[in-house]
């Protein structure tokens, strides 16, 4: 790349940090409990709205994993969410009322706090539908896994976005407080996953799977991306560009072996539809507060009352992730 | 016992006392290490750990370096320390921090005492290392590294390229060939003094002071002059990675660990509990005879360095995508394109199937969908047939359909009508067998009802499309199996093609042919030819066909063009 090339990408990252700085004073932070965050604490970021039912699952599985603080931005929830979450004593929380879509999604928010509180840290950023799934991750901890990624000198770690289904339809099961969702949606795409290598960022841009065979099966380039790189050793310098799909400097994007060899990577099950996602894309499409004008919400409101099935007969139901190993969805790339 | 342990420690100290108080309750000697850059209040910390020990000593700190003298120099010093402070140590056993007995210490004794004499050191020389990392071996100690690599790697890299350039090289010391080896070893009393104690050990010093990872090479090189016995070997448990850094075992190796019956495995992950748990606290049993077998140990970690050096073949997903040539295979598995074959039989995808035993596929690029075997919307992996989904990256569809299906042999119809996105990426593919019956695509139109004026259209076009795809095949590059004969010939012998075909993909144990597919009926086809003919339009591709309708053509007797 030209040193030109280099340093519009070097003035689009400061852009992005300037961003992050001028929306600090939409945060107000209602609980700081950042001081008992330990020295090699792996810290968990996100942003949410009305989730209060799917939360108790996700600290709990969370804390299982391993991470050592919760850092949440909660964006005018009326639901219980922040109550619920002031309780919890390895969450600091932080509150706004501003608008979702022009703090990019979040991406703003979270850069800042992960500026403020991730640096030397690993820190994982996820929504609160998304699992992270990482090779060994039923035997062991993510330190194990932050620790090997230190010592093999790897700065980021990816995983893809697999979306969850349940068979039937999606509001035939509601969601129980507490209740593992994978449980539910326990049906994942396979094998029907496209992948496009930008040159800019040097990111793998993967699109497919149920969202794309069902809503827009007519018009593919504009499915949803899939790629993510959640887990990464925080510097204040770096910064997400969109979501968590591709970050600068770019060498952190550059995840993937080109030389035939396989990097480790996991998997981030992203339990979306269940029977909260009909109130959910109801919502979204007066909102308008997503991505692309909510254009995801509108295709699934209108594909999800024509068919309301996205399980198919080859469908896969998700047992751990050696399967996924196993499909080629991830990889355990030398870690053994 | 007469068993001393050596131990360098530089993190997790509190993982590092534990297994000294584990050998000094057994009655072993320890000598610890700890790396100097490590704080006062940690270093009090394990002292206080260790106090109720008495036979564990800390030894003078050196600030260590990967790859530097300072950790043969700590060495040194705490093996000197436990050779005068323990007078009843008849050998030694040097191990760090993250190290782990798996045996109890009484069985390693049993076993060394029945092995008197002998030096258990790996020790190598270095034309025959096979491990060095950075293509540094015999330059180790033939040229001068005052550059740490892992901080100053641009200086190291210059300063190794100056000296190779300028042939600077440095004589080897007299009396010493370089050996290579773990730094994890087990010296008998009388071997460890001699090195310690040779009158020229300060040239020796002097000169391995700037060889690169000494501790790989010094007590290596000189146990070769002054052992009685070597076996050349470590004791621990050790392996690397293909980046030269050790493997790490966490709480779900633990049985591998048990099964390996080795003395002591290293590295071990901190934060492993049941690791330190369950080794630290066995009871020693039965006399362990037991040789060490860490041979499925070897084999998972060299599964896990062939995953990620070569990975598998045929996979394109988040942490593998490879450049062009770079795949180490283009697709999973072999598969085979069928060009013309659906035209010029009847049902020929069924008959296939039947006769191999496979789901075929048609044709897979149609420009309406993808038609999967038995006219399925999706197929595995959930591929579906959706044009659109299929024309956005149309090498990616048939590598997941390929790695979807990699247990079986693929089979898919491909012609001048489809989408042609994909031809270049299965012609260099090795795994692509392709067979194409030229001109097939008239067969079609000679039987369709359609006004001849769109027929002749249709025909250039598709001729043409054929042509340059034929071209295509014909390149220097093709890496494909192909073979392609002309209409009229394989329509007037189609028994020999189809039989080797089959065989192909079923190479064993298949009887012969039973059963041929159905031709559709050419009566009239020649005449269909010359029409296009007389119409300015000249189907060369077909091949020739005789004008009049002989029931079949004259059998020219030509084999099958292979084009590579």
């Amino acid at each position: 790349m030209s040193v030109i090339g280099k340093y519009r990408l070097r003035l689009k990252r400061q852009r992005q940090r300037l961003r992050a700085w001028r929306k600090r004073g939409e945060l107000r932070c209602l609980r700081d409990r950042t001081r008992a965050i330990g020295r090699g604490d792996v810290l968990l970021f996100s942003t949410l709205r009305n989730e209060r039912i799917r939360l108790p699952y996700f600290l709990r599985y969370y804390r299982e994993m391993g991470i050592g603080h919760f850092l949440i931005v909660e964006n005018g929830s009326d639901d219980g969410s922040r109550e619920y979450l002031e309780e919890q004593p390895d969450v600091s929380l932080w509150t706004t009322q501003a608008s979702y879509k022009r703090s990019g999604f979040g991406v703003d928010w979270l850069n800042w706090l992960q500026r403020r509180h991730g640096h030397g840290h690993w820190t994982l950023v996820v929504d609160v539908d998304e699992f992270l799934v990482y090779p060994f991750c039923d035997t062991r901890p993510i330190r194990a896994l932050t620790d090997w990624l230190d010592a093999s000198a790897l700065r980021a770690f990816p995983a893809m976005l697999l979306d969850m289904y349940p068979k039937g339809p999606i509001d035939a099961q509601p969601y129980r407080e507490g209740q593992d969702p994978i449980e539910i949606a326990a049906w994942f795409d396979s094998g029907n996953y496209t992948i496009r290598r930008n040159p800019e960022y040097l990111d793998l841009w993967i699109q497919g799977g149920p969202r794309a065979r069902a809503f827009f099966a007519d018009d593919p380039a504009r499915a949803p991306a899939l790629n993510k790189i959640p887990l990464v050793k925080w510097d204040r310098r770096y910064a997400y560009m969109r979501s968590t799909h591709v970050l600068l400097p770019r060498g952190l994007n550059y995840v993937y072996d080109e030389f035939g060899g396989e990097k480790a990577s996991g998997c981030l099950l992203h339990a979306k539809f269940l029977d909260t996602f009909l109130d959910k894309s109801a919502e979204e499409m007066t909102r308008r507060q997503h991505y692309a004008a909510s254009r995801e919400y509108r295709a699934y409101s209108a594909g999800l009352r024509e068919r309301t099935d996205l399980w198919c007969p080859w469908s896969e139901k998700y047992i751990n992730w050696r399967q996924l190993e196993i499909l080629g969805l991830m990889s355990k790339g030398n870690w053994a | 016992m007469s068993l001393g342990f050596l131990m360098l420690c530089h993190t997790a100290l509190d993982r590092a006392a534990q297994v000294a108080r584990h050998w000094a309750q057994q009655g072993c000697p320890v000598v610890i290490h700890v790396d100097a850059r490590v704080g006062e209040a940690a270093l009090e910390g394990m002292k206080r750990a260790l106090d109720d020990c008495a036979d564990v000593r800390f030894a003078p700190r050196h600030r260590c370096e990967w790859g530097t003298w300072s950790l043969v120099a700590a060495m040194q010093s705490a093996a000197e320390l436990m050779l005068a402070a323990f007078p009843d140590v008849s050998r030694v056993y040097a191990a760090s921090g993250s190290c782990l007995p798996l045996r109890p210490t009484a069985e390693l004794g049993d076993w060394l005492d029945a092995r008197p004499d002998t030096d258990f050191i790996e020790s190598v020389t270095t034309a025959d290392v096979g491990w060095t990392q950075g293509g540094l071996s015999l330059e180790r100690f033939t040229l001068r590294f005052p550059f740490a690599w892992k901080r100053h790697r641009w200086l190291f890299d210059r300063w190794v390229t100056l000296q190779r350039r300028l042939h600077l090289q440095r004589p080897i010391p007299e009396g010493i060939e370089p050996h290579l080896g773990s730094q994890w070893w087990c010296l008998t009393r009388e071997t460890l003094e001699a090195i310690l104690t040779d009158p020229r050990r300060g040239e020796f010093d002097r000169y391995f002071r700037t060889v690169w990872i000494p501790d790989e090479s010094y007590f290596q090189t000189l146990a070769r002059r002054h052992a009685r016995r070597i076996e050349s070997r470590s004791l621990t448990l050790s392996k690397f990675d293909f980046q030269g850094k050790p493997h790490i075992f966490y709480d779900d190796h633990l049985q591998l660990l048990r099964r390996s019956d080795c003395f002591v495995a290293r590295k071990i992950w901190p934060g492993a509990d049941g690791l330190y748990d369950h080794f630290l606290s066995l009871e020693p049993g039965a006399p362990g005879r037991a040789e060490p077998k860490p041979g499925r140990i070897d084999r998972l970690f060299s599964q896990a360095t062939a995953r990620r050096t070569r990975g598998r073949a045929g996979l394109y997903m988040q942490s593998r995508y490879p450049r062009e040539h770079w795949e180490n295979g283009r697709t999973a598995t072999r598969y085979s394109v069928f060009e013309g074959f659906t035209e010029l039989f009847e049902d020929f995808e069924t008959w296939l199937g039947r006769a191999i035993g496979a789901r075929v596929h048609g044709h897979l690029y149609a420009p309406d969908r993808a038609h999967f075997a038995g006219g399925e919307r999706l197929f595995n992996g959930c591929l579906s047939d959706s044009a659109a989904l299929r024309d956005y990256v149309p090498t990616d569809f048939l590598t997941n359909l390929i790695w979807n299906t990699r247990s079986e042999h693929p089979c898919f119809q491909f012609g001048p009508a489809d989408n042609q996105a994909p031809a270049g990426f299965v012609a260099a593919d090795p795994n692509a067998r392709i067979s194409v019956i030229t001109g097939a695509w008239a067969v079609p139109l000679f039987r369709a009802a359609t006004p001849f004026d769109e027929i002749r259209a249709r025909a250039a076009r598709l001729q043409k499309t054929e042509a340059e795809h034929l071209g295509l095949l014909r390149n220097n590059w093709v890496r494909a199996q192909v073979r392609v004969w002309p209409l009229a010939d394989f329509a007037a012998a189609p028994a020999e093609p189809i039989q080797d075909i089959l065989d192909e993909i079923t190479p064993r144990g298949q009887p012969r042919l039973t059963e041929m597919p159905r031709m559709v009926d050419l009566t009239g086809f020649g005449r269909f030819l010359q029409t296009l003919r007389n119409a300015g339009m000249n189907p060369w591709l077909a091949g020739d066909f005789p004008l009049e309708d002989t029931p079949q053509p004259a059998p020219p007797a030509r084999r099958a063009r292979q084009a590579r």
